[in-house]
């Protein structure tokens, strides 16, 4: 988008403004200005936590704070992995993640075909229904919902502790049916007739026609399934108690009481290195499927 | 915003409506239909008891157990009890005050300041996807790791900033430790980790903006900031407005931030929002009734804002 620059994507400086000696001076010198200030702003911080976690203790709280570490301490990141369990617990939150997004594909994928393509009686009703949920604040429900989970209604199961007091909440997301839905109704209608005519089922159809069609939202849908899970706090801190089955988010603050300062980021570095890695490997998809699909904050 | 579109969709779905592929079906047509319908629910089957289980049952039980209380096991009806109890906690007012300020806040800076980077990016013919690949990067941090980095640059004895301020000869802060900044410094912290999807959405309904309203605004003799005033701004309105909302209906959620930088109550209960009371009253006083009522006020609250902006939307169209 940057590269190309003809009257349709002409903005707000007019390229002739631009080509002016003086309108040149001051492009030159917004832009150093804007690249210096915003690698110090979002770079610093990060290069600041990654040599936090190289000071030793009384360097990593020192007065003036020192810009590279003196004596390197490579062991505070050994300390921080083995001590912090740090690889459970991106195991734990990898876990949580994948499998939230499993039973969303599927949960969500299934009832939005229903929805769209099946057309059931009552179908309208249910969407109705879900949509409604998009209403009602998150936070609001934390109490019912957590009493809910520690006593199911009907089956009187206690999820607290396992991975389903995760995993199921995620697949009541009425984001999630009303993107697939509304992909699905753009699907034409002669495509699924001439599956029916072939004799295909429905579940054949979603399989073999309508899946293939949706990879844009399906790659939406599962980067919001993995990234709301991977950031979610509070749930997660009241469903799953034991150190052990915690995710990062909360598996760190509950360690970091008696840590450390320095192996405390240390960990804090470690834990931020595997999405910052997918995501500098895969920022193109990423960051067009997060604009494209749609304009949730 | 969601629910406006919606209608729309229905109805298109509904007009698309195939007459059945008739003709050989005629004569077990119940039967078929009975299959069909029978079909279809089970592609429904999971996610209506999920959205049952964890969705609608708990917004009913929400209001019921406003007007509950458990007292030794037994729950028993007790009217308006919880809801006055709530509000006249004596930090109830405390609590919306915060609240309302870290909205308010968040809206002052976090609202502004990725339209306005947003802008800026999208002039610049240079470095443009290393830019936005750095406003992003902080959404990709685990929250945990973010908020503690903060938190130890905001030290006022040893953290980073106190240093910078320092040697720019600046006075310095107390940040999260005093009552007077603790708030701001949780909405800094915040923005800095959340503003990158906000700046990439302004930035894409940016793009969109026809080239041909700003060369008619050069033609007029207009200037840069009218340019931005009477072009971009009500080009981008929908999208802003939209933001808007969201980012008010979030931002009175506020819990996270909040708990991890502070531990909740902060420096003379300066960051207790009234989700984090609503957390107090569950988790550490086990009152899930007076929760339940708090969270009812929420709701209203919440509910009553998103009603304004329908009405306000719908008549400035």
């Amino acid at each position: 988008m940057a590269a190309s620059f003809t009257s349709q994507n002409r903005t707000l400086i007019s390229p002739a403004a631009l080509s002016r000696p003086r309108g040149r001076l001051v492009y030159r010198i917004v832009l150093t200005v804007v690249i210096v200030v915003f690698t110090l702003v979002f770079l610093g911080p990060l290069y600041w936590m990654a040599t936090g976690g190289f000071k030793s203790a009384q360097e990593v709280v020192a007065n003036p704070p020192t810009f590279f570490p003196h004596h390197p301490k490579p062991g505070n990141y050994h300390t921080a992995w083995s001590q912090l369990q740090i690889a459970r617990l991106l195991f734990n939150t990898l876990y949580y993640a994948f499998g939230a997004l499993a039973f969303q594909l599927v949960f969500d994928v299934a009832a939005a075909y229903a929805i769209s393509k099946l057309r059931p009686v009552l179908g309208k009703l249910i969407l109705g229904a879900m949509l409604a949920t998009l209403m009602i604040p998150a936070t609001v429900l934390i109490v019912p919902q957590y009493m809910t989970v520690l006593d199911l209604p009907v089956l009187h199961v206690n999820l607290i502790g396992t991975p389903w007091a995760i995993w199921l909440p995620t697949v009541a997301n009425g984001f999630n049916i009303f993107l697939l839905k509304r992909f699905f109704d753009s699907i034409p209608e002669d495509l699924m007739h001439a599956a029916a005519i072939d004799g295909a089922s429905p579940l054949r159809t979603l399989w073999s026609i309508v899946l293939p069609m949706s990879r844009p939202i399906l790659g939406v849908v599962s980067i919001f399934a993995v990234v709301n899970v991977w950031k979610d706090f509070l749930w997660p801190m009241l469903v799953e108690p034991d150190p052990k089955k915690q995710p990062i988010n909360i598996g760190i603050r509950s360690l970091s009481q008696g840590v450390p300062e320095n192996v405390l980021i240390a960990a804090l570095a470690i834990s931020a290195l595997p999405t910052l890695l997918i995501f500098l490997l895969f920022q193109r998809n990423i960051m067009s499927g997060l604009t494209a699909g749609s304009l949730k904050g | 915003m969601a629910a406006t579109t919606v209608p729309e969709n229905t109805t298109q779905g509904h007009a698309r409506r195939p007459t059945r592929p008739a003709g050989r079906t005629a004569g077990t047509g119940t039967r078929r239909k009975v299959k069909n319908n029978l079909q279809a629910h089970g592609f429904l089957i999971g996610a209506v008891l999920c959205f049952l289980m964890f969705s609608w049952y708990p917004m009913v039980r929400e209001f019921i157990m406003s007007f509950q209380q458990k007292k030794r096991g037994v729950t028993s009806w007790v009217g308006f009890k919880n809801l006055d109890r709530v509000y006249h906690d004596p930090y109830f007012w405390t609590a919306w005050k915060n609240t309302a300020q870290f909205t308010l806040y968040a809206l002052v800076i976090g609202f502004a300041v990725p339209f306005v980077v947003a802008i800026v990016l999208n002039e610049l013919r240079h470095a443009q996807a290393y830019l936005r690949v750095l406003v992003y990067l902080p959404v990709m941090l685990p929250p945990v790791a973010g908020v503690l980095l903060f938190k130890y640059f905001y030290n006022p004895d040893y953290g980073l900033f106190n240093h910078v301020l320092k040697s720019l000869h600046l006075p310095t802060s107390q940040w999260l430790d005093s009552s007077h900044t603790a708030m701001i410094s949780v909405v800094i912290a915040a923005t800095w980790m959340n503003m990158g999807s906000a700046t990439l959405i302004y930035l894409a309904a940016l793009q969109n903006i026809p080239g041909e309203l700003y060369e008619a605004a050069d033609l007029d003799g207009a200037g840069l900031w009218s340019k931005i005033w009477h072009v971009t701004i009500p080009q981008t309105r929908l999208v802003l407005s939209m933001m808007l909302l969201l980012q008010i209906v979030a931002t009175m959620q506020e819990f996270t931030n909040v708990y991890l930088l502070t531990g909740g109550n902060g420096p003379q209960n300066s960051t207790m929002t009234v989700v984090y009371m609503v957390y107090q009253y569950a988790f550490s006083y086990n009152n899930f009734g007076s929760a339940a009522a708090l969270g009812l006020f929420l709701l209203l609250v919440l509910a009553a804002f998103s009603g304004v902006y329908a009405r306000l939307s719908r008549n400035s169209d």
